[in-house]
């Protein structure tokens, strides 16, 4: 196996005398699905924020393929193909659904001032491309026939769906997704646990996970990385965490 | 019951204590001293009328509530008319249709007319201007009026002091401007609302102290006088050309009539305008265009997406500025006269209502509230003093009435093949 496609060690993140995040090291392989699980407040969205610009480590190293991106702002790790979700849906509400994932093609399109002043051939053909792609992904979240509505009046689990497929508009290399089964209830979390096993099977998508729904985490990871406090608690696959007796006094609860 | 009462007693009175000093008391001068003179009796009356309206009103205001809820035919736009009048196939046809009216109005209407007219589509090129920056990227610009101020200030000086004609420093100034949107946006790039608003507003006012107090350069308050007016093609419109230069009248045999200048202006500033609205409606379909609204939408979602809020900040700043510095030129051509209180703070408010009333990023929005706005100070001319306080009520009854703006635009409906 070549190197991982996300490396991470030693990070930490402190707020004034608040040690958030303390050594949390974890390793996700292409087409992996991995999966950070621990209670409120454990840190796990501050590594989020970490891992895609949004916090500036204080310390530790993140790679992705090797390279270093710790400390790069937000958009330049989203440009590099690290692309999250938020807990909270953060859709262009008042935006209808098709216009969401074109903005998200913005760095693929033709932005040449002067080509969209004229509507030149090429300006066209690469909107027509961006509309198809967009109209083939509305597809496979089972939205099209809500092209354009406001992304404000969807469902929640259809704004949730949205904005995954808002992220693989911008063709990225891991995804990574907050909470994506919060809210939504069990029929809407099986579609997800389906879209995600599509994304993972059809399109090569890799996937860092945040999840409290135990079913599903154990369901689709390949591997689970366990967060307390702030520091790494435990890290196996799915039947190791699941036996792992600290893993269960801390977060699981006894049977 | 007693409640009502008393709350409606103390309204009256408020009423009473609000309007007599303002309505009742005027101040005039005696020889020479100033004396205070009590109102006629017929303003007294409308002021205790006016209380006494007051007073039934809130003493009543359950019942009147009830009964305009009960009432059928409010007059409110019905959903179907406003749905199809906010839609944007409708909006590109009355667009349209107000263009054919802008383009035969010299032809028909009076002098003064076509100078309003004038005055309005130097609004209209403002008005879609800042809505770029308010209307659709969503940042709160108090100090547009400073991009106008420099646009103007750019062809008064380049003419003066170089003897350059209007047509070259039409995109001078425009760049001018636009470098001034961009140096702005650099300090503002991590502020928002109330805080983006208060540091544009004083960069307005810097620009317009700046004029005023670099007397050596700019004339100071005196600002700067007899700028050339544009010329078609090298032909003045002047009663006689200056040396080595054409008059249109002598030029195609005609009379010499002052009114062929106004209709020319008239025409440029329709030019201006005309492609202002169409730069920026391309603009809105393009993937810059998206990104503001999206921008405005939420900043956060942008930079995880890989967008760079910055770039598109900026560009909207400096493409807003370029809008107001050739609005600015054309300003400085037409009025031949500038001074920095041209461009005080209540320009950039005027501005701003325009966009505001005319529905956030709506075209044709903008275009009518700038003629309604316009507009009406003038033909409210004869209530002079009263005219801002009409001003104020529209403003209020336009927030109760339309919250939304006079036209909002819906988002464009887009078809997908297959």
């Amino acid at each position: 196996m070549s190197r991982p496609l996300l490396e991470v060690s030693g990070l930490s993140m402190r707020f004034g005398g608040l040690l958030a995040v303390n050594g949390v090291g974890l390793t996700v392989n292409e087409k992996q699905v991995v999966s950070m699980i621990g209670p409120n407040g454990a840190g796990k969205t501050t590594v989020f924020n970490c891992l895609t610009g949004f916090y500036k480590p204080t310390a530790g190293t993140i790679l992705l393929d090797g390279e270093p991106i710790q400390g790069l702002a937000g958009h330049e790790i989203a440009r590099k193909g690290v692309v999250r979700t938020f807990q909270n849906v953060r859709l262009f509400k008042e935006m209808t659904a098709l216009e969401n994932l074109l903005v998200a093609q913005h760095r693929h399109l033709n932005t040449n001032f002067l080509s969209g002043l004229f509507r030149t051939p090429a300006f066209r053909r690469s909107e027509q491309e961006a509309m198809e792609y967009a109209a083939h992904w509305l597809e496979a979240v089972n939205l099209k026939e809500f092209a354009n509505r406001t992304a404000g009046t969807l469902a929640y689990g259809q704004q949730r769906r949205l904005e995954i497929a808002r992220c693989m508009m911008t063709r990225p290399r891991i995804l990574m997704l907050d909470e994506p089964a919060a809210g939504l209830n069990p029929k809407e979390t099986e579609d997800l646990k389906a879209l995600i096993g599509v994304l993972r099977n059809e399109h090569n998508a890799t996937v860092l996970l945040i999840e409290h729904d135990m079913k599903l985490v154990m369901s689709i990871s390949d591997h689970i990385v366990v967060i307390n406090q702030g520091t790494p608690l435990a890290d196996g696959t799915p039947e190791q965490i699941r036996d792992n007796p600290e893993v269960i006094k801390a977060y699981l609860g006894e049977a | 019951m007693t409640r009502n009462f008393k709350s409606a007693f103390f309204s009256a009175l408020l009423v009473l204590a609000v309007a007599y000093p303002v309505f009742g008391l005027k101040l005039e001068i005696v020889g020479v001293n100033l004396a205070v003179i009590g109102a006629s009796t017929t303003t007294v009356s409308v002021i205790i009328a006016g209380a006494i309206a007051m007073f039934l009103r809130v003493l009543f205001n359950e019942q009147i509530t009830a009964a305009w809820r009960s009432s059928p035919n409010l007059p409110v736009v019905p959903a179907k008319a406003s749905n199809f009048l906010s839609l944007p196939s409708t909006q590109r046809w009355i667009i349209l249709g107000l263009v054919l009216v802008a383009l035969v109005w010299p032809f028909f209407g009076s002098r003064g007319a076509v100078d309003i007219a004038t005055l309005i589509l130097i609004y209209v090129m403002l008005g879609l201007g800042l809505n770029i920056v308010v209307g659709l990227a969503g940042l709160l610009d108090l100090g547009y009026v400073g991009f106008y101020a420099v646009g103007a200030y750019s062809y008064a000086l380049l003419s003066h002091y170089f003897g350059l004609g209007f047509w070259i420093c039409l995109p001078i100034a425009g760049m001018m401007a636009a470098l001034f949107g961009f140096l702005l946006g650099f300090p503002v790039l991590r502020l928002r609302g109330d805080y983006l608003a208060i540091v544009t507003l004083g960069f307005g006012e810097i620009i317009r102290l700046l004029l005023r107090n670099m007397t050596d350069l700019t004339g100071g308050p005196n600002g700067i006088s007899n700028i050339e007016k544009p010329t078609l093609f090298g032909l003045s419109f002047e009663r006689k050309a200056a040396e080595g230069m054409q008059t249109f009248h002598e030029f195609f045999g005609l009379q010499y009539n002052s009114i062929n200048k106004v209709i020319f202006l008239y025409l440029v500033a329709l030019l201006l305008a005309l492609a202002a609205l169409f730069v920026i409606n391309r603009l809105l379909r393009m993937p810059i265009g998206r990104a503001w609204e999206a921008l405005r939408e939420d900043e956060i979602a942008c930079r995880a997406l890989g967008l760079n809020p910055t770039i598109i900040k900026l560009s909207a700043f400096t493409l807003g500025a370029a809008f107001a510095g050739f609005a600015g030129s054309f300003f400085a051509a037409r009025q031949g006269l500038i001074t920095p209180e041209s461009f005080t703070f209540i320009e950039s408010a005027i501005i701003l209502a325009i966009v505001v009333l005319g529905g956030m990023g709506s075209q044709l929005g903008v275009i009518l509230a700038a003629i309604v706005m316009i507009l009406l100070p003038e033909l409210m001319r004869e209530f002079s003093e009263y005219r801002m306080l009409m001003f104020g009520a529209m403003m209020v009854l336009m927030m109760i009435w339309r919250p939304q703006g006079l036209l909002p635009m819906q988002r464009p409906h887009m078809e997908l093949r297959k």
